[in-house]
């Protein structure tokens, strides 16, 4: 697509001598909706905070709006993050306990538009409240008098606040309770619908699914499959995102679809759809990462090696080769 | 299914490993106290797998805390726990020692706070048999090891010598059960064993709760909030809100039927990976109710789509066939 909001090129983030994020590429259109995956110490949020300079990526390019943002000089960068917003995983622990969350929802304008009247403010920030599903009476609350779901609310308003035209989400809903995690899951539904563009972190792939246009899986630093969102979950392709999705424990649908079994029939749907089969990868192994080959390459199944055969007794042969990055 | 007939049958000649009977757990405060566990019965068979779930704030957990002794000073604590017989709130601290540890035990959420970052991970298992069983450290180092390699730890004799920050999140889980195991127990409890752990080494704890259940045939207990988790293992499952065990059904059963309106919306409310995508993600309107709100009136009623006035001002106590129990005046049919 060519209205590309922002494109990542060989972004590179490390941690001392540790190689974090190993020169990532992706792009992201206006308005679309990028779901970003893999397991803790894959280099997500470290990816998140790197393109928005939060740390100080080793290498590669952020370009924003065809700004490169690693290259601004300070007073640029902090213009353009004015379109460029995050929301933290711990909706108490991002919101400031002294702060009524009306100030805090505030805040970002005070910065950004010192012109605006405190009357035309309040405004502003109770409209504001009320997208997100909360009433413009609540401004004058504190931070511990709202639940869990309340409070990234608050986070998303005060990230909306500017009009972002990209939205950076870190794990938004994984603190939260399911019967509240699809209010806030439908309130990014509504965004999107808005035209925001959004870059969903999340380790949980349901809510991934029904959120994103377009998938990142991300492995040891490395992007190792982009895929539409239909395509990744239809037919994975990277041998790392298949045992991810096998690894996701299924609920038995029966509630919801099959055919409810005849009477005297062994019940069944306790037994089905359960992870046994997975051939879950292992434990994120202290790899090497200063080595050459594939991150993935001592879990993967179908690796195959040019060391001596009794190194990789688990190999096994693959008929087809894929491709694995779609369209990286 | 055979634990789960077992687990219904409740003949007098078969006493339940946990009995629990009208447990009240309440916490005081500056202002007043307020409850946590509104009077919960129920009782785990022998060998049975029994899932928890609801979500924070249910109690759930604070059922197991009261068992174990393990509740803060402000906790007010009142009916009856019984395992195997005995009484456990009658207990003093030496005598619940005895059984805490040993034949009751508890897999924790977090595997890094649990275990104790200074003690060698032999050293943290053996103590637990030679402070419960007697015997020798070295008989019980040994024996240490051995465990660690049926929980399918890698390297059982290293890791005996390695300290906690040096085992990944699984593996220190698998140590955790490892520990849980040691003096064979009769009944396990794991409060959220895999939250903490991501979703591969997730799917391999599952398993290995799988299989260690199928080789030691004790009861255990799998509290989580996440009912796909419980699906795969549980032969029962209780749902949990605002302090009250609303459902208790046997799984597939659940699964297939939820009677409670509040699990039929759990269960709508889970997005899967599988099955038609959503425009939108169903939703539960509004929070549960604080503790101590709605003392009299079924705790789901604000939030329920199926409430009349009778729900407002009678609490629903729990009642059905032993095979499906809802605490609902107006269930659901199947």
């Amino acid at each position: 697509m060519n209205n590309t909001l922002l494109r990542v090129r060989d972004l590179r983030v490390d941690f001392g001598a540790h190689a974090v994020v190993r020169g990532v590429n992706f792009d992201l259109s206006a308005g679309e909706t990028v779901g970003l995956v893999g397991e803790s110490g894959s280099g997500k949020s470290t990816l998140a905070r790197a393109i928005l300079r939060l740390l100080q990526p080793a290498q590669g390019s952020v370009e924003f709006l065809g700004l490169d943002l690693l290259k601004c000089p300070p007073a640029a960068l902090r213009a353009q993050r004015r379109g460029l917003q995050i929301v933290f995983q711990d909706p108490l622990a991002s919101l400031d306990p002294r702060m009524t969350v009306g100030e805090t929802i505030a805040e970002p304008l005070k910065v950004f538009e010192p012109g605006l009247s405190a009357g035309a403010r309040r405004q502003k920030v109770g409209d504001m409240l009320q997208r997100v599903g909360l009433s413009s009476e609540m401004s004058g609350r504190y931070p511990h008098e709202f639940s869990g779901g309340q409070c990234q609310r608050i986070g998303i308003a005060r990230a909306m606040i500017l009009s972002p035209k990209l939205l950076i989400c870190d794990e938004i809903v994984s603190s939260l309770d399911v019967s509240i995690q699809g209010q806030i899951v439908n309130l990014l539904l509504d965004l999107q619908d808005a035209g925001m563009a959004v870059l969903f972190i999340s380790h949980n792939l349901a809510v991934v699914r029904h959120l994103c246009h377009r998938v990142l899986v991300m492995y040891l630093g490395k992007l190792v499959e982009i895929a539409p969102c239909d395509a990744l979950f239809a037919s994975p392709v990277h041998p790392y995102t298949r045992a991810l999705l096998a690894a996701v424990p299924h609920m038995p649908h029966a509630a919801v679809a099959a055919a409810p079994a005849a009477p005297g029939e062994p019940a069944a749907s306790g037994e089905v759809d359960t992870p046994g089969e997975v051939d879950a990868p292992g434990e994120v192994a202290a790899l090497d990462l200063t080595a050459s080959g594939c991150a993935f390459r001592d879990l993967c199944p179908y690796a195959r090696d040019r060391r001596p055969a009794a190194v990789r007794s688990r190999s096994r042969p693959l008929g087809r080769l894929p491709s694995f990055a779609r369209d990286a | 299914m055979a634990c789960a007939t077992r687990s219904t049958s409740r003949t007098a000649d078969m006493t339940a490993t946990l009995s629990v009977d009208r447990l009240r757990v309440s916490f005081s405060h500056r202002t007043g106290s307020i409850d946590a566990v509104d009077r919960v019965s129920l009782e785990i068979a022998p060998s049975e797998c029994v899932g928890i779930v609801g979500e924070s704030g249910s109690g759930k957990t604070q059922i197991f805390m009261a068992a174990m002794g393990l509740l803060p000073r402000n906790a007010q604590v009142s009916g009856s726990v019984r395992f195997e017989g005995n009484e456990l709130l009658a207990l003093d601290a030496p005598a619940l020692n005895r059984v805490r540890g040993s034949k009751l035990t508890m897999i924790f959420q977090d595997p890094m706070t649990s275990l104790t970052p200074h003690l060698k991970i032999g050293t943290q298992l053996a103590e637990v048999m030679v402070a419960h069983l007697g015997v020798s450290w070295k008989d019980a180092r040994s024996f240490a090891g051995r465990m660690l390699e049926r929980v399918h730890v890698p390297e059982p004799q290293r890791r005996l010598n390695q300290y906690p920050h040096e085992l990944s999140g699984g593996m220190r889980q698998r140590v955790m059960i490892a520990m849980s195991l040691l003096c064979e127990p009769s009944l396990v409890i794991a409060d959220e064993p895999t939250t903490a752990l991501d979703v591969t080494i997730q799917a391999q704890i599952i398993e290995l709760l799988r299989a260690v259940r199928g080789e030691f045939g004790m009861a255990l207990v799998l509290i989580s909030h996440d009912l796909a988790v419980v699906a795969g293992l549980a032969d029962r499952i209780l749902v949990m809100y605002a302090g009250n065990v609303v459902e208790n059904s046997i799984a597939a059963e659940l699964f297939r039927h939820p009677r409670h309106p509040y699990t039929a919306e759990l269960l709508k409310c889970m997005p899967s990976v599988s099955g038609p995508r959503l425009a939108r993600l169903p939703t539960l309107a509004g929070q549960p109710p604080r503790p101590g709100e709605l003392l009299e009136a079924c705790p789901f009623a604000p939030r329920c789509s199926r409430a009349a006035d009778r729900c407002r001002i009678e609490r629903p106590q729990l009642s059905g066939s032993p095979a499906s129990q809802v605490a609902c005046h107006f269930p659901l049919t199947a």
